[in-house]
């Protein structure tokens, strides 16, 4: 783990133990920046889908891949990277999970998921592997941060 | 906390009581096999309470609706009971809370179940 700041960040390994450890710390950050209650658990939950992500999806469990997770607290927002080293991802060919054809599908809500509880979601293409950005603004500082990242 | 499973019988109909947290890995699996082990013994009336439930994930979410889908597909009935907060709104915003049969009152989730 290496702290510099408001930034946390880790590497960690392809494992279910990454996943909820990404969540914890997000839970933690989220209070120590004074969200409430609610927005705590969804950005607790947007992480943890996104590891789940990076962990099941892009690195397939793979023990010789890596997952990086930061966090960090800019004043005007809780920002969190999460990068996989898996074989990338297309957002545009991730289904609707809302269409009706595919309500009743087990699975393909993570992503929907996590654009529902940020306030902005982010997609890069590494080489190899897939980082998610997501943003979070701090109660108080709506706004700034989104003229910003925009 | 990992999640919990138990079952009991009322008026012919498996009353399933979850407790704890849905998520991929242990808590998937549990919900998983448990529905598989009843509909093996021929339960089909199956009422999943979720009043201790405190979290669900997306993959939680798979769960229950690989769950309905397999009750119904052998011409069963399951449905949810004493949703939480979180959960409500999760299914909400999923649009699978019209598509479940959720109920508040016990006896009267019961009493719903087709003879």
């Amino acid at each position: 783990m290496k702290i510099a700041g408001n930034r946390v960040s880790y590497t960690l390994d392809s494992t279910l133990e990454s996943v909820n450890r990404a969540e914890q710390t997000a839970e933690g950050m989220a209070a120590k920046a004074g969200f409430s209650e609610d927005d705590r658990h969804r950005i607790a939950m947007a992480v943890r889908e996104a590891a789940v992500n990076a962990v099941l999806h892009g690195n397939a469990y793979d023990p010789s891949k890596k997952v990086r997770v930061s966090f960090e607290n800019t004043g005007e927002a809780l920002v969190i990277t999460i990068a996989d080293e898996g074989p990338g991802l297309c957002e545009e060919d991730v289904p609707n999970p809302l269409a009706p054809e595919n309500l009743l599908k087990q699975s393909g809500r993570g992503i929907f998921l996590i654009r529902s509880f940020m306030d902005e979601v982010q997609f890069r293409t590494l080489a190899p592997g897939t980082e998610i950005r997501l943003i979070k603004l701090v109660p108080g500082n709506s706004g700034a941060h989104t003229e910003e990242a925009k | 906390m990992t999640m919990k499973s138990s079952t009991r019988q009322v008026d012919g109909v498996t009353v399933v009581d979850l407790s704890g947290r849905i998520t991929l890995g242990e808590g998937s699996v549990v919900l998983r096999d448990t529905v598989r082990d009843l509909i093996s013994k021929g339960d089909k009336r199956i009422l999943l309470n979720l009043g201790d439930v405190t979290y669900i994930d997306s993959s939680g979410i798979g769960e229950l609706v690989s769950a309905f889908t397999t009750v119904r597909n052998q011409g069963g009935e399951l449905k949810l009971l004493k949703l939480t907060k979180k959960v409500h709104d999760l299914l909400q915003i999923t649009k699978l809370y019209t598509v479940f049969d959720v109920r508040d009152d016990e006896a009267q989730a019961i009493s719903s179940f087709k003879k």
